[in-house]
């Protein structure tokens, strides 16, 4: 009935356990607020059933940062045990659970942070930057969600129930095979990616369907934002990555309970077939996150700079080219395995190479800076961080692209502190960016600029601390993954100021919560009530803020880039008292049917994990019928009269609003 | 909100036609990303067989496993299937309700018959020792070609709920929408079961 579930998956060492009683604790006084608030009803109505992407958006946004803080908690741990665990003193974690404690960190940091954040972004804005309302296919958006969701829940049961993936993050075999590593760790670790990646392959889809299909009339490809192109490029790789990572874990979990042999040691396994098949996600998965990071910047920069983007055509071609050469470097994360110096030689110069679109894209961005007149609103502030780090890792990256240094520095916390360099300088500095940026026109007010900037200085300096004293720990011999170390070598200084370093981001993610709620609490003070906060140059900024749930009352004609700073310079966006004429608009309904399917995923997920088969067959059921009566749902759509959009018009306030 | 819920204004039946033809559009174009994203599911899966299809453990190889006789079977079974598909298709296409349940039966039984072809030959596989858990060769032709087959599997489920909505609803646009993803669905299958058949059985066999 339980498969190979025992009282013994609930017994954790203290440092776990603590975890669990946090983990615990913090979902009770959840869901004790909401009950005592009264606001499940609410909560279901108005955001879980959602099918508006905005809500969607906000929702990923906020689980993104929940695991942010679960993943620089296990980040502090990490960093904190190294600081102390050299010569006679090992520390207070065990190799075991520190294995644990780093693969977890590096799931939950990629998979439910940076991945949350993108979608999260994309669907706050792509419908609203091409003047649509709404993506292709919002059953399919809210379904993701919750596959999301799932696969989120699934990776967190894991430290409660059972025990955590010890395999690092991309679980190589023959580690990761059930000979070696027994427990339900790695298949925990294979069924919420798994879960998860699925979700994201569907948005992929929708999202390429809903920017190819759905722009405002007069929109042509070439007028899109850059943000959209590059939203555009990122999911155009999700569709051709994630299939391989599905197979990927898929063979991963036959090997490990079926007893089939793909990568294990023996009876013809083949171990570096899974390095290369999860690399040939796993590269483009980089610029997935990277992209929409890159799209973020080129929306900000123009913006605070005063001045259109310098090289527009060149940013789009240095999208393509990022999406088309991502595909031909994934050998350079195992250069070591021994595959001759000619094929190292071509991945080590296709590396290179994706440097030029890359720098293609920094000097655009200066350029559109040079003599702009510049606003150094905190959006501009983590740009010019992004610009210093990511110039830093993207150097050190070149360094690591050359085979023979790479034999030195391979597997050497050199590496570790090159991609943070470009996941935290990169990706997360952009998101950060992008979330202060479009705030506004999601919640109808401005978000804290005093604390704001304070959260940026303790991420740039944190990041900086943390990681420049890797840099060079790598090229004294430490190697990654260390819980301990002799004493001899003198690196202990060094893992200090790097513990210093991740405090300070800590601190810096404090910040941000205090500069959420403050901001959110006074937030009379910052009100946008133009819908236009920052000078926007492209439609999202042409409707109110908050957006209402049909984006725009009257779709907008476009017929220039930078369709709104046309507009606003051309003077169309005046009404004049004219009455606008409105016609019906159709939305889709909310449903629950999104929520059904993540609830059936994750009991699906947990019955494989645990091999409870009657749990996987009911779920699957479940899951497969609510999609067969979902499908067939013919009413799931209901549509606003004009009467009922000018009512609606009128209370969100008719601040200079653009009518066309 | 909800009681600002009007239905759809079904007096203005152009822009109801405008509406589905949308709908219809970017339907299509999002069921071939989806199919685009199987076109690189199954290559891995051919990589990955071609990799360990030499890796056979000391075991029986290709050549003794696999008749291509028996996969020619199969073959036209399934390219059948997709033939009758495409009259089913037709037929919703001129209204014909009857020629179209009776085509897509056709159309599931032969896929049907296929995937028992396929099952019994799992069966011969396994119960002559040759299981999947035998070598990274074998491991590599189950999980392949049942993948195809976990496939077919979903195309029956759909064609029965196909043949319950057109009883239910007649040809709506959302059953003519269906009924066409269904028949690109099918053919795609088709194709993926070529490359089977040519890599896996003919292959082999030479």
């Amino acid at each position: 009935m339980l498969g190979r579930l025992t009282l013994d998956a609930f017994k954790h060492p203290a440092v776990t356990t603590g975890g669990v009683v946090m983990m615990t604790l913090g979902l009770i006084a959840l869901v004790a607020a909401i009950t005592y608030f009264k606001k499940w009803k609410w909560l279901w109505k108005e955001w879980l059933t959602s099918t508006d992407p905005k809500k969607i958006g906000v929702m990923y946004i906020i689980v993104a940062f929940v695991m942010l803080l679960r993943g620089i908690s296990d980040a502090l741990m990490l960093r904190s045990q190294q600081a102390v665990s050299a010569g006679s003193s090992h520390g207070y974690l065990s190799s075991d659970t520190f294995q644990q404690v780093f693969s977890a960190h590096g799931s939950i940091m990629i998979f439910f942070v940076a991945m949350g954040m993108v979608f999260g972004l994309l669907n706050l804005v792509v419908p609203l930057q091409i003047g649509s309302r709404d993506v292709a296919f919002p059953f399919m958006n809210n379904a993701s969600f919750w596959l999301y969701i799932a696969g989120m829940v699934l990776m967190n049961t894991s430290l409660a129930i059972g025990d955590c993936s010890g395999a690092g993050w991309l679980a190589y075999p023959p580690l990761s095979e059930a000979q070696y590593s027994p427990g339900v760790g790695v298949d925990y670790w294979i069924w919420s990616l798994q879960i998860a990646g699925i979700g994201s392959l569907l948005s992929g889809i929708n999202f390429i369907v809903t920017i190819l299909k759905m722009r405002a009339p007069g929109m042509t490809l070439m007028k899109m934002p850059v943000f959209v192109w590059s939203v555009l490029g990122s999911m155009s790789l999700v569709a051709f990555a994630f299939p391989i990572l599905t197979v990927t874990l898929a063979l991963l979990f036959l090997d490990r309970s079926m007893g089939m042999h793909f990568f294990t040691s023996m009876a013809g396994g083949n171990a570096m077939m899974y390095v290369n098949l999860i690399w040939a996600w796993g590269h483009p998965e980089v610029y997935i996150l990277i992209l929409p990071a890159f799209g973020v910047f080129s929306e900000i920069v123009p913006v605070f700079s005063g001045k259109k983007l310098f090289g527009y055509t060149s940013m789009v071609w240095a999208i393509w080219a990022i999406v088309l050469l991502s595909f031909l470097v994934w050998l350079h994360h195992f250069f070591t395995m021994g595959a001759g110096a000619d094929v190292n030689a071509f991945f080590g110069i296709m590396t290179m190479i994706i440097a030029v679109p890359t720098g293609v894209k920094v000097f655009n961005w200066l350029f559109t800076m040079y003599k702009g007149r510049i606003r150094f609103t905190t959006p501009m502030l983590w740009f010019m961080g992004f610009v210093v780090t990511f110039t830093l890792g993207g150097v050190a990256g070149v360094v690591l692209a050359m085979p023979p240094a790479d034999f030195q520095l391979h597997n050497s916390l050199f590496l570790v502190a090159h991609f943070h360099t470009m996941i935290i300088g990169g990706v997360v500095f952009g998101f950060f960016a992008g979330i202060t940026y479009w705030f506004p026109k999601v919640f109808g007010f401005k978000l804290n600029e005093r604390l704001g900037r304070y959260a940026f200085w303790c991420w740039l300096i944190g990041f900086l601390l943390a990681f420049v004293p890797l840099y060079i720990l790598g090229l004294m011999g430490a190697t990654r993954r260390l819980d301990h170390y002799d004493a001899s070598l003198g690196w202990q200084q060094l893992f200090i100021v790097a513990a210093v370093g991740v405090a300070l981001i800590g601190l810096g993610v404090g910040f941000q919560i205090l500069q959420f709620v403050v901001s959110i609490w006074k937030r009379k003070e910052n009100m946008d009530t133009t819908g236009d906060p920052w000078g926007g140059r492209t439609l999202e900024w042409s409707t109110a803020s908050p957006a209402p749930e049909y984006n725009f009352a009257v779709i907008p004609e476009v017929t220039t880039r930078d369709a709104f700073w046309e507009m606003k310079k051309s003077k169309t966006t005046e009404t004049a008292g004219k009455a606008p004429h409105y016609e019906p608009i159709t939305l889709p309904k909310n449903t629950p049917s999104g929520v059904l399917i993540g609830a059936a995923s994750f009991a699906f997920g947990f019955g494989m994990v645990w091999h409870m088969w009657w749990l996987v067959i009911v779920a699957l059921l479940a899951a497969i019928t609510t999609l067969i009566i979902r499908l067939n749902n013919e009413d799931t759509e209901f549509t606003l009269s004009p009467a009922q959009i000018t009512e609606m018009e009128a209370s969100t306030g008719d601040h200079g609003r653009l009518y066309l | 909100m909800n009681e600002d819920v009007l239905a759809i204004d079904r007096t203005q039946p152009e822009v109801e036609m405008a509406a589905q033809k949308r709908l219809e559009d970017r339907t299509m174009f999002g069921f071939w990303v989806y199919i685009m994203t199987d076109c690189v599911l199954f290559p891995v899966l051919f990589a990955v067989f071609a990799v360990l299809h030499n890796n056979t453990n000391g075991g029986a190889d290709a050549r003794q496993l696999f008749s291509p006789a028996y996969a020619l079977v199969e073959t036209i079974l399934l390219l059948t299937s997709s033939f009758t598909s495409g009259l089913a298709l037709l037929s919703a296409r001129r209204k014909g309700a009857t020629f179209t349940v009776f085509w897509l039966l056709v159309t599931f039984a032969l896929g049907a018959a296929f995937l028992g072809m396929e099952l019994s030959e799992f069966h011969h596989l396994v119960a002559e020792g040759n299981s999947w858990r035998a070598s990274g060769f074998l491991s590599g032709f189950f999980t392949l070609v049942s993948t195809h087959g976990l496939h077919i599997t979903a195309g029956l489920l759909w064609i029965a709920v196909l043949i319950a909505n057109l009883a239910k609803r007649g040809f709506t646009p959302s059953v003519m929408r269906k009924l066409g993803l269904f028949a690109m669905f099918w053919h795609f299958l088709d194709v993926v079961w070529i490359f089977i058949f040519s890599i896996v059985y003919l292959m082999g066999a030479v």
